[in-house]
């Protein structure tokens, strides 16, 4: 393998006359943590979407350890190891904390559906194993106290730490989380910022994430894109980014003010 | 196995056993009248079970039902009609050679509507399952339209809009309470199952489904086609109650009933439907009174016919609008209730696992 | 086919076709700003044929008054509608409010059977509107040229309407983007019962005109003439008002020269409308004006 866990090759992404993304050529290290940040409408969930097959980008092509999974099906991606979380939380409302996270397991379900019906034992066992993989799951993000409530009653902090744990459960290699941190305060972003790390650890994982909070970022991430229109004006480590006039322009002239009022 | 889980398998064999009982008491002590009210509602229990394993539990809005059912019923008449009948009702144009001189047994031909309405429901579903919501509900009302236009025409096989009598009769309580039983143990097994969950994921976020590794297109098909299975069977078990089947039967009119049945119960509820389904059944017989005319004191008042299906639409109308979850919302009747009643210990309970 | 059948059959065509282009305008323009199918929709064609037949068989009254009491009802009624049975739902998942059209629909249909009776009853057709000419050797009733000729007119005032006035120019901002628009100021409750409305009338004169021209009317009539038409709007690109006058026109031609060269496949007429229907979702679900929306991740 060539160390870097996901690779994209210029892609681009056009709705009708619109460029959402423009010739993006990321590089995402074994094992890193990497940011993608950029102002409102610059494209990152666009670029989350191609990743995770739910779109096809209109060129160029993308990596996961060196397999081309370009134009691929989301399902399948994340039968192969990627695990995204929303933007806006897309918990399933009818459910559980606990029937949340099992959800994620039936991608690796190896009986069939007759087996199921009929409750053979290999149906049975594989259904006791996920139980206690996703239970114990929920320790480790600390929400076992809650496995039986329904999952949209939860305070959106720990909906988030649940979407999460619901990536998690289809054991991924590579984590993508969109906005994690939103709506967090500054004390609520720093224990996100150690919980991402943790889990980076715990579970092996490469990460990618988009995120607005600097703090969050700079604290964190091992690399960082900034995107503009769908454009990348920079990439480099925090104190680079820091720096970058373009940068300090276009994005975090504006995250000044942001912090300023915190 | 623990304690509770112990508890709930001897109640749910109580259960049966106290239905087998209930069965026995009404094929001994009710008229034949009635019982072939219990039976039509059975039909309609499975219907709408089917139905709702589609709409409530796996979020689509299919209205391609009545189809099905027309594959179902045709193919169980037509295995099962004598060759002798087959040449008194098919007078226009004799049945095509193949199918001249088969006679089966009930049991076979229902399997074998199942079966093929399950192939038309694939049929049906590739095409038809990459729509949305409204564009799909259209489509397989188109769909079931189609069947219906082609029942009528092809003359040779289906006997054309003359329709087809003298299909063996059948009024045994045990035979359609036995299916919709079984229909109903299959169906709750697989909701509770990993498959059960992944529709119920699709029905609540397909997006997020698709996200967690679920094949959108293939479980909608899974649960589309044994919907259509299970409308095969109701349609075999129509034929069997009534003897005689027509393409007239199965309009639009039909989807509709079982959709207020499904709707009624709760969309999402497998005993809010079979509830549903025995009210609804036995309404509509009551109801019939409303179309007939009475005589008050002297007076000839005439019967309203059409009047029942008027209640029926605004009753529909009614639940959605004010009581959407209808009956049971998305609760099932389940064992916890009672048991948390006797304090029975819930170590090692998990959520709905099968 | 002989040249006087064939200039029958585009007789015949472009009536069937401007009768469902009326009608089909009607369930585009509820599906662009709602995204609903108004199943009801077809049913008001139905409410509007019986109130002019009684109109003129029970009340005596001269055409004309008839038909005009006939459409401001209909219209009344498919504002009523959409107060009472979609406004409430309008935060509700989408399957919701599709049952309650078809709830709609169903008890307007069988409210006719009760109330009027299922037999199908004779239209008066009014004799100042329908004679009969001659061309030639071909004989046609007057409608095949009013029919058209009155369709014509309401398509552009409609188009008028919807490019001109404020009004128009609300409703096309509503159908692009209906939660901006509600920010903007738009009064988005207004536009819908004007949407409403318009489509309403429409089908009003469309139910009229209908039972002039095939005068046998019965609680059904809707049925499909209302599925067909939902088709055409399909056909033509459902959200577009130009899309559903020429889907109306495309699927009249179609349906009546599908009878007029194989008529031993007029069974199976009905069925051609959607197989048409399905080949449209699948292969171009945007219709041939239309265009694709994108669902927002």
């Amino acid at each position: 393998m060539s160390g870097l866990t996901l690779r994209t090759d210029k892609i681009s992404m056009e709705f009708g006359g619109l460029r959402a993304v423009s010739d993006l050529s990321l590089e995402v290290e074994t094992g890193s943590i990497v940011g993608l940040i950029g102002p409102n409408g610059a494209g990152k969930t666009t670029v989350f979407n191609m990743i995770t097959g739910v779109y096809a980008p209109t060129s160029g092509r993308i990596y996961f350890e060196d397999r081309d999974i370009t134009g691929m099906k989301a399902d399948r991606i994340t039968a192969l190891g990627v695990a995204r979380t929303f933007q806006n939380i897309r918990l399933f409302n009818s459910m559980t904390v606990l029937e949340n996270v099992m959800i994620s397991k039936h991608v690796r379900m190896p009986a069939n559906l007759f087996e199921a019906v009929v409750g053979l034992p290999r149906y049975s066992r594989a259904r006791e194993r996920n139980y206690r993989e996703c239970m114990d799951l929920l320790h480790k993000v600390q929400l076992d106290d809650v496995w039986d409530e329904p999952g949209t009653t939860l305070p959106y902090g720990k909906q988030r730490r649940l979407e999460i744990a619901r990536a998690l459960a289809t054991e991924p290699r590579l984590l993508l989380l969109d906005e994690p941190a939103a709506g967090m305060n500054p004390a609520e972003s720093l224990e996100l910022m150690d919980f991402v790390a943790r889990i980076r650890d715990e579970f092996k994982l490469t990460v990618l994430m988009i995120e607005h909070h600097m703090e969050v970022v700079m604290g964190i991430c091992e690399k960082i894109y900034v995107l503009d229109y769908g454009v990348t004006l920079a990439k480099g480590n925090p104190a680079e980014i820091q720096n970058d006039p373009a940068v300090i322009e276009a994005y975090l002239g504006a995250v000044e003010i942001d912090a300023a009022n915190q | 196995m623990d304690k509770r889980r112990k508890s709930k398998n001897i109640l749910t064999i109580v259960v049966l056993l106290a239905s087998c009982a209930l069965l026995y008491l009404a094929d001994n002590y009710l008229s034949t009248f009635q019982i072939r009210i219990l039976n039509l509602a059975a039909i309609y229990a499975i219907l709408a079970l089917s139905m709702n394993l589609v709409l409530g539990f796996t979020g689509m809005f299919s209205l391609g039902h009545s189809g099905f059912m027309c594959v179902g019923a045709y193919t169980a008449a037509i295995l099962t009609m004598s060759p002798a009948s087959k040449e008194l009702i098919y007078y226009m144009k004799p049945i095509i050679p193949a199918l001249a001189n088969i006679e089966w047994p009930i049991f076979p031909a229902i399997i074998a509507a199942g079966l093929l309405s399950a192939l038309f429901g694939i049929l049906v579903g590739i095409p038809a399952l990459r729509l949305r919501d409204d564009y799909l509900a259209i489509a397989t009302l188109g769909f079931a339209e189609i069947i219906r236009i082609v029942v009528t025409n092809t003359v040779s096989i289906t006997n054309g809009s003359l329709g087809l009598k003298n299909i063996p009769s059948n009024n045994n309580i045990w035979v359609y309470w036995g299916c919709a039983i079984l229909t109903l143990i299959v169906l709750k097994r697989l909701i509770n199952s990993s498959w059960g969950y992944a529709f119920r994921a699709i029905r609540d976020n397909e997006i997020a489904a698709e996200a967690m590794g679920i094949s959108l297109f293939k479980h909608k098909l899974i649960s589309f086609t044994i919907g259509a299975f299970f409308a095969g069977v109701a349609g075999a078990l129509m034929g069997f109650l009534i003897t005689s089947v027509d393409p007239t039967m199965f309009r639009f009119l039909f989807t509709f009933q079982i959709l207020l049945i499904v709707v009624l119960g709760g969309m999402g509820s497998l005993t809010g439907t079979v509830i549903s389904s025995l009210v609804i059944t036995i309404m509509m017989e009551v109801l019939r009174v409303v179309e007939q005319p009475i005589s008050i004191l002297g007076l000839n008042i005439p019967g309203l016919s059409g009047m029942r299906m008027v209640i029926f639409s605004i009753l529909l109308l009614l639940v959605i609008l004010y009581y959407r979850q209808g009956l049971m919302g998305t609760r099932e009747f389940n064992w916890d209730w009672l048991l948390d009643r006797f304090k029975i210990s819930r170590s090692g309970e998990r959520g709905e696992a099968a | 086919m002989s040249l006087d059948t064939f200039l029958q059959n585009i007789a015949n065509s472009i009536t069937l076709g401007s009768l469902y282009a009326l009608i089909a305008i009607g369930y585009t323009m509820v599906y662009g700003i709602l995204r609903l199918i108004n199943f009801a929709h077809a049913d008001l064609l139905m409410v509007a044929a019986y109130i002019a037949f009684y109109g003129i068989l029970l009340f005596a009254l001269p055409w004309w008054l008839a038909f005009a009491i006939a459409i401001a009802l209909t219209t009344l009624l498919g504002i009523g509608i959409e107060r009472a049975a979609y406004r409430p739902l309008r935060n509700a998942p989408r399957i919701s409010v599709l049952i309650s059209a078809i709830g709609v629909s169903f008890l307007l249909e069988n409210l006719g059977i009760v109330v009027i009776g299922a037999r199908p009853k004779s239209f008066p057709r009014p004799e100042v509107l329908v004679w009969n000419l001659k061309m030639g050797n071909i004989s046609f009733l007057s409608l095949t040229i009013i029919i058209p000729v009155v369709t014509i007119i309401l398509l552009l005032l409609v188009t008028y309407m919807v490019r001109k006035t404020k009004i128009g120019m609300a409703m096309r901002a509503v159908s692009r983007d209906f939660e901006t628009s509600s920010l903007m100021a738009v009064n988005v409750d207004k536009v819908i019962t004007a949407t409403f409305a318009v489509g309403s009338a429409l089908a009003a004169v469309g139910g009229i005109m209908w039972s002039m021209q095939y005068p046998q009317v019965d609680p059904l009539m809707g049925v499909f003439p209302g599925l067909k038409c939902f088709i055409a709007a399909v056909m033509g690109g459902i959200g577009s008002i130009p899309g559903a006058m020429l889907g109306g026109f495309v699927l009249g031609f179609c349906e009546v020269f599908l009878v007029g060269f194989f008529p031993a496949a007029s069974g199976y007429r009905d069925a051609f409308a959607f197989v048409i229907l399905i080949l449209i979702l699948l292969f171009r679900p945007g219709g041939i004006l239309g265009e694709n929306v994108v669902e927002k991740v």
